[in-house]
């Protein structure tokens, strides 16, 4: 008894959130940690010391001979993987603020509004899913050499949104969904004109499915690869396409090194999305349309 | 004062009328409830005073100015919903200051108006609370705070108290009836529920199907309802044809008196109504205004005892005192009070054809 009324209380403190779940669930956390030690951080640590051993041979378990040269090489002007970094960081902000603009208003449709063709609009935006997206992309290609923008960061971006604006409104029109305009009604009526209702109603309300949407969208077009490729004809480089050269045949600890940049943002994700992951099962709802 | 003029206002969705030209002038300070089966436009009728929904035809004026063409953040109609009630993020103190907050007031009189009307709804010292730990009576009474602060010409609430227990609804309705007469803030409510409206509102408007059926005091729609409609929607299901001629109504079952205060139909069919509650038995046919009538169930209710009774070709209900031991099958005779007894607007032929014979 008197354990179920500390979780009652630490639950409405909001602190001890998947602390006091009872004993028996404690074996299943271990075999949850366990896992995630097994498939996640082992394979980084490997990573991690790789990139940083000289000379590490077979019956080694740690690198016999220690060294920076392939960070050194890493961020030296003839990897390009600084430009490669700038420009992975900068089509993937692109890509989620446009994602936003396109995906917010669509999103906001599908959850809260039945209208006549929703259905049709929802498999259009699951194309891209099912479709591999080089199908679309090798068409694309040829307009965008028309219109100029192959090599550029737009024509990049806008080739990643292919891919990344269904998991943005699969997402949002799940908050969406569970998101009433009663709310946004009554703000109105005690005088907020629509950017306020916007400010102080719907942007808390949405926030948190909101961070978890872009930062989906975020990495989806960071791990582009093809679409890159293609779209930005070489002259436009991102870490994807820089990091495939090292993991067939070149220097494996400049591939260790590249991949631990590579990985690092979704590393963050997860870290950053714990929380809202943990408190709202409606933002992953939307997973469930796939 | 007429605070809000509603004036033969309808709105259509497709080809379908939501609301038919409603006409109703609200005095300042009233509490009106706007009563009907769901669907029957009331909401509807709510939305477009706040400004959410633009009527299709008609005007719409507070304090004698037409506010059609404003929008709703300039209206001055607060609404209250019946569920998301309070914004999630903010502190109760923040709920009920939003109005102020956005009207440019400043913080220190935000701060004691906010605590003088929590006062109001017996919340003092909730400020600091987050919406997910008051209880539903809390929330709804912090809605009502948040509604009033800012002193809207009028009050909106949609189904107020849906969402309450029985219990703490009759509370919920106390508090909310007293300091609306407290502060004189016009309010007007929509419910479906006819024990909600007659308790709560100064009047009530019921409307069926986009349109308004009967506007009036509480106490008219349970003793004057104007159609047979009306009437079932306060559940009394006593109606009777007959024929009348002056201040006598003779049905099949016998004359009755009616008193000078029933509308004016002139002589010739008519269908009265009685309420159950208003009805007595009695002794014999030699009583004024006695009906012969057959039981067909009698039910103990603990407070009374439900009869019903044929009457004629039609089925009545009649409220006993508890103590009634009558038996399926009996022959009674109900009273009917002359004063009691109202003369309905409805055509007789949509009551069947009456066993009345003109004799004419």
């Amino acid at each position: 008894m008197s354990s179920r009324r500390d979780q009652q209380s630490l639950e409405q403190t909001g602190k001890g959130r998947g602390l006091s779940k009872g004993h028996q669930l404690n074996w299943a956390r271990w075999v949850t940690v366990g896992v995630i030690w097994i498939v996640v951080v082992l394979p980084l640590t490997a990573l991690f010391l790789r990139s940083f051993a000289f000379r590490w041979l077979f019956p080694d378990i740690l690198p016999g001979q220690w060294g920076l040269r392939a960070w050194d090489y890493t961020f030296g002007e003839s990897s390009r993987v600084v430009e490669a970094l700038l420009n992975s960081v900068g089509v993937a902000l692109l890509v989620t603020m446009l994602a936003m603009i396109v995906g917010l208003p669509t999103a906001r449709a599908l959850g809260m509004h039945d209208f006549r063709g929703k259905k049709v609009v929802e498999w259009i935006l699951l194309t891209p899913i099912i479709v591999p997206v080089l199908v679309a992309v090798m068409g694309i290609h040829i307009v965008f050499i028309k219109l100029r923008l192959t090599g550029t960061i737009w024509g990049v971006a806008l080739v990643h949104l292919i891919p990344a604006t269904p998991y943005f409104v699969l997402v949002m029109s799940s908050v969406f969904a569970n998101y009433s305009p009663a709310l946004e009604e009554t703000a109105r009526s005690l005088g907020a004109n629509k950017f306020r209702v916007f400010r102080y109603v719907t942007f808390p309300a949405i926030s948190s499915g909101l961070l978890v949407a872009s930062l989906f969208t975020f990495l989806i077009s960071w791990s582009q690869y093809v679409t890159t490729l293609l779209i930005g004809s070489g002259t436009f480089v991102t870490l994807p396409l820089v990091l495939f050269p090292f993991l067939g045949g070149g220097n494996a600890a400049v591939g260790s090194a590249i991949t631990l940049i590579f990985v690092a943002p979704a590393i963050l994700v997860l870290i950053l999305t714990s929380r809202s992951l943990g408190r709202g099962s409606t933002v992953m709802g939307g997973f469930g349309k796939i | 004062m007429t605070a809000v003029s509603i004036q033969r206002l309808s709105r259509a969705f497709g080809n379908e009328w939501a609301v038919q030209e409603l006409d109703l002038e609200i005095a300042s300070g009233e509490m009106i409830a706007l009563l009907g089966p769901s669907g029957c436009g009331k909401t509807t009728t709510l939305r477009m005073i706040t400004g959410l929904l633009r009527p299709t035809s008609g005007d719409l004026l507070f304090d004698g100015m037409s506010v059609v063409d404003i929008p709703t953040e300039r209206r001055g109609a607060a609404l209250i919903f019946q569920e998301h009630l309070l914004f999630p993020t903010m502190t109760v103190a923040q709920n009920v200051g939003f109005g102020l907050k956005m009207a440019g007031v400043n913080k220190a009189e935000i701060l004691s108006r906010v605590n003088e009307m929590l006062d109001r709804v017996e919340l003092s010292g909730f400020g600091n609370r987050k919406a997910h730990e008051l209880s539903g009576g809390q929330r709804q009474r912090v809605a009502l705070a948040r509604g009033l602060v800012t002193r809207p010409k009028v009050l909106l609430l949609d189904e107020p108290l849906a969402n309450l227990d029985a219990n703490l609804r009759i509370t919920m309705r106390q508090l909310i009836r007293s300091i609306q007469r407290e502060l004189g803030t016009t309010a007007i409510f929509v419910t479906h529920d006819q024990e909600e409206a007659v308790m709560l509102a100064d009047r009530i408007v019921l409307m069926f199907d986009g349109k308004l059926q009967q506007v009036g005091q509480p106490d008219e729609f349970y003793r004057h309802p104007r159609t047979a409609g009306v009437a079932k929607f306060f559940r009394s299901q006593n109606f009777l044809s007959g024929q009348r001629r002056g201040n006598i109504v003779a049905t099949g079952a016998g004359d009755l008196v009616v008193s000078d205060g029933v509308i004016d139909t002139g002589d010739g069919p008519v269908v009265i109504t009685a309420r159950p509650e208003t009805l007595r038995l009695s002794s014999g046919l030699n009583e004024q205004n006695s009906l012969a009538a057959t039981v067909i169930t009698s039910i103990y209710m603990g407070t009374h005892t439900q009869l019903i009774v044929q009457l004629e070709d039609a089925t009545w209900h009649v409220q006993a005192p508890p103590s009634t031991t009558v038996k399926e099958g009996d022959q009674i005779f109900v009273e009917l009070p002359t004063s009691e007894i109202w003369i309905i607007e409805d055509e007789p032929e949509s009551f069947g054809v009456t066993s009345v014979v003109n004799d004419e």
